[in-house]
């Protein structure tokens, strides 16, 4: 267990070096941050000594590592655009996009299990064809489309919730929540189920699926024929064996949560880690985005680092596999 | 602290900002960007510092119709070419209850001035204050500077105590890596005062009933709410969640104007939009041998293959004003000879081409923005489809405004788009001395493709330090004339403001669009 986590702490370590070096030469496409810093009718001894100041003049390779040195002690540079040091403004940001991730996330596990478990238990059911449909919509619309629409629906038309922002915040001095007013709750609903509507479709298919394929085995026929009652027999033997690719996946999509919560935060005007990033990439700034895409990276690679953790638990072979391959 | 009795204090937090007055007023304000931060002079970006002018205040301002009013100073006069002399209002306090005097203008100036100042260039000229009294400042120029007070209404006035207390005398360093006191407090004698700021979020401020003015608004707080998205930033106004949208997209006007309650406003603004053309002796299209844009004849047949009102009535539906001229009527220098616009004929423009040298048309690159402007690249798109119809062949490129003006000031292309809006000068002086003037050090510095006329490089140095306000007109139209005459750039139409509010709200609409909300009511 121990060398498998430094395994992936190393690993950890060479994604996010790849993911910054890639950061910095796309960001040579970008365009040059200066026309946002300075005035239209600024002088040409103006531009030059603002890239001077901002270092912009140096090889690219040096600008990388630069960055990498100062990112190892945890130095993430001055956002140009809002004059303030970038980890700063990432771990304000933050909160407001775990929030989000967290109850779309929860909302997408709470709905979309027991909805595959009813769609693969009664397949030619009017409602699970029905939800069938309904999914595949889910997965084929665009988030953008669903967010916009949301928003027509149920604060133009209904006026029942709003349209952008996080509401009234509560400042807990490390972090901002939204959970402990009406309107910071208000207010989650519609990007929550936004962010969430497609992983929840994603997940009540990849449930049905997997769970009518395990219905299917010969455990399940012996366990049936031993006259083990329906409902033991779905959610203790049937319904365990479905969850273990169902946790690898959600897993993974909880890295895509967080990439997708951009557009869910640009269409709500949610004042999260993707929103800030979006920003940034208008205004060519350079430290917040890379800066940002280094953190993501670091997610996604804790992430899944977890999920096999728990996939070691959670599925005894495996564990009976590696012991004694590497003598752990 | 526990949950409840945070949720308490938050609600009675709330109740007692219901309770502050009968009739509070809340001004609910939604616009498409966020304040870059709360120091007017960390950037030069014009809604920032707009908004900052809530908060705080300079010497001299923009009244509604873009004239020049005493604002913390009552009066000026020139001692001699290089001081002019400004008399303070008495009795101004600033927000934190200090009072207002010479040494915060001192301290105001000189920290704008400092060479680590990324808003010196807005205040070209400007060299240093000094304190004659206590209600006395001279300022000091490098020459006579007949904008001084057009510079002075960006200059906004700090309280040197409190700059002081806070160690933040000197500009913003973006070198420093360290945040300034100023990016999230301030300290001002405006209208209202700083009270809350969640970036991307949210901005409020409240009253400040002691303001020296008189108050035309009836508002108690001001909350800004950015949002970036134009459809969220509609619906959030067809919702009844805010109480104004600065710009309400063009697309959306029906649907607004249709909503009950509500309307547009709308008004073509100082912003002039045109195209640059490539002077020097190479076309940047590989297919084109030497640069028939060098000829003027070739210009002026541009021209007449311009449809100036399908442009207006098809792409800006109508709500654009045809330019003819380089600058806006608004902004001084227009003149109404210059403004007018030829007649379209493509006959005659393949004519011109024809007698040029150019009988089957030519081929030219042309770069345009497709974020910058209000339908920037669909402006472009149907110049290329007029410009085919005379011959010449267009090869169109839009993209992104941090690539389009890179490629654009390299002349890395034959004709690009521009927009000048002349802010924060509001004066011709900006086009003729950044844009018509041969490239020279502080001169030129957006005229990548090289125009040179000797006659207008003199007018605009004369113009430059002209005092006599009528002399310095008639230099001004004279070298307009002249680049007009010569097609120096193609100016196509002043850009139109577009915003939305409630029909309650009472504001007057000022064609820099810059919503100043202490000229705003709610009845």
């Amino acid at each position: 267990m121990f060398a498998f986590l430094i395994r992936r702490i190393i690993q950890a370590a060479l994604v996010m070096l790849v993911v910054a070096s890639i950061a910095f030469l796309m960001f040579r496409f970008l365009g040059d941050p200066i026309s946002n810093l300075l005035p239209e009718d600024a002088t040409v001894q103006d531009r030059a000594e603002m890239r001077e100041k901002l270092g912009l003049n140096d090889p690219v390779l040096v600008q990388y590592g630069r960055f990498i040195a100062d990112a190892a002690q945890g130095d993430f540079g001055q956002s140009y655009r809002n004059n303030r040091p970038v980890s700063d403004l990432l771990a304000e940001r933050f909160p407001a996009t775990a929030e989000l991730v967290l109850v779309a996330a929860g909302l997408a596990l709470a709905l979309g299990v027991p909805l595959g478990i009813y769609t693969a238990l009664n397949p030619r059911g009017w409602l699970s064809q029905g939800l069938q449909v309904i999914s595949l919509l889910g997965i084929s619309v665009p988030t953008f489309v669903t967010g916009i629409l949301l928003i027509l629906v149920f604060s133009v038309t209904l006026g029942l919730l709003p349209s952008f922002g996080r509401g009234t915040v509560v400042d807990l001095g490390w972090w901002t929540t939204g959970f402990l007013t009406p309107s910071g709750l208000k207010a989650l609903i519609l990007p929550a189920i936004m962010l969430a509507l497609f992983q929840m479709t994603l997940i009540m298919r990849l449930v049905r699926a997997e769970m009518l394929e395990v219905l299917r085995a010969d455990y399940i026929k012996f366990a049936k024929a031993r006259g083990i009652p329906n409902r033991m027999l779905h959610f203790k033997y049937a319904l365990k064996n479905t969850l273990i690719p169902v946790m690898t996946i959600f897993g993974l999509q909880l890295g895509g949560l967080i990439a997708f919560a951009i557009i869910t935060e640009t269409v709500f005007q949610w004042p999260g880690m993707g929103f800030l990033f979006i920003q940034a990439v208008n205004f060519t700034d350079v430290p917040v985005m890379a800066a940002y895409l280094v953190l993501v990276s670091f997610i996604f690679v804790v992430i899944n680092t977890l999920v096999d953790l728990l996939y070691n638990v959670a599925d005894p072979r495996l564990r009976a596999e590696r012991t004694p391959a590497h003598g752990v | 602290m526990t949950p409840r009795k945070l949720l308490f204090t938050v609600t009675s937090a709330l109740a007692l900002a219901c309770a502050g007055g009968a009739q509070a007023e809340t001004f609910r304000l939604g616009t498409s960007g966020d304040l870059y931060g709360l120091d007017p002079h960390s950037m030069t970006d014009s809604f920032t510092v707009s908004f900052l002018n809530h908060v705080y205040e300079a010497l001299v301002r923009y009244d509604a119709d873009l004239k020049i009013e005493p604002a913390l100073a009552t009066s000026w006069e020139q001692i001699d070419e290089t001081t002019v002399r400004y008399t303070l209002r008495e009795g101004i306090k600033f927000h934190d209850g200090q009072d207002f005097s010479a040494e915060d203008v001192v301290a105001s100036v000189k920290r704008a001035a400092h060479e680590d100042s990324p808003i010196r260039g807005n205040i070209a000229g400007l060299i240093d204050a000094k304190m004659v009294d206590e209600m006395t400042v001279d300022l000091m120029l490098d020459g006579p500077n007949p904008l001084l007070n057009n510079f002075l209404t960006n200059v906004l006035i700090f309280d040197s105590g409190w700059l002081e207390e806070h160690d933040a005398l000197d500009p913003i360093d973006a070198q420093k890596g360290e945040e300034g006191y100023t990016t999230s407090n301030a300290n001002g004698t405006g209208p209202f005062r700083f009270e809350s700021r969640t970036p991307d979020a949210q901005t409020v401020l409240t009253v400040n009933n002691d303001w020296w003015d008189e108050p035309q608004h009836n508002l108690t707080r001001i909350e800004l709410n950015p949002i970036n998205s134009d459809a969220t930033r509609v619906a959030a106004m067809l919702s009844g969640e805010l109480d104004m949208i600065v710009p309400s997209p063009l697309q959306d006007a029906k649907r607004i104007e249709a909503t009950e309650g509500m309307h547009v406003l709308e008004a073509p603004g100082l912003r002039a939009i045109m195209m640059g053309f490539n002077l020097s002796g190479t076309s940047n299209n590989p297919n084109q041998e030497g640069n028939p844009l060098q000829q003027v004849e070739v210009r002026q047949a541009l021209v007449h293959a311009i449809s100036y009102d399908l442009l207006r009535d098809k792409i800006m539906r109508g709500k654009s004003r045809n330019l003819g001229g380089l600058v806006a009527p608004q902004v001084p220098g227009y003149d109404e000879a210059v403004d007018e616009i030829p007649a379209y004929d493509p006959e005659k423009a393949k004519q011109m081409l024809a007698d040029a040298g150019y009988p089957e048309g030519f081929s030219l690159n042309m770069n345009c923005p497709n974020d910058r402007y209000v339908n920037d690249a669909a402006i472009c798109q149907a110049l290329a489809a007029m410009f085919a119809r005379v011959g010449v062949k267009t090869d169109l490129t839009a993209e992104t405004k941090a690539i389009h003006f890179e490629r654009a000031r390299a002349n890395e292309t034959d004709m690009f788009m521009l927009g000048w809006a002349t802010l924060p000068m509001l004066d011709g002086y900006s086009v003729l001395s950044a844009m018509l003037h041969t490239p020279e050090g502080q001169m030129g510095t957006w005229n990548p493709g090289g125009y040179s006329n000797a006659e207008v490089d003199r007018l605009t140095k004369a113009v430059a330090t002209e005092l006599d306000a009528e002399k310095r007109m008639e230099m001004m139209i004279e070298a307009f004339w002249i680049a007009d005459q010569e097609v120096a750039w193609l100016p196509l139409h002043a850009q139109p403001l577009s915003w939305a509010a409630r029909n309650a709200v009472k504001i007057p609409q000022t064609a820099d669009d810059k919503p100043r909300l202490w000229l705003a009511r709610i009845e």
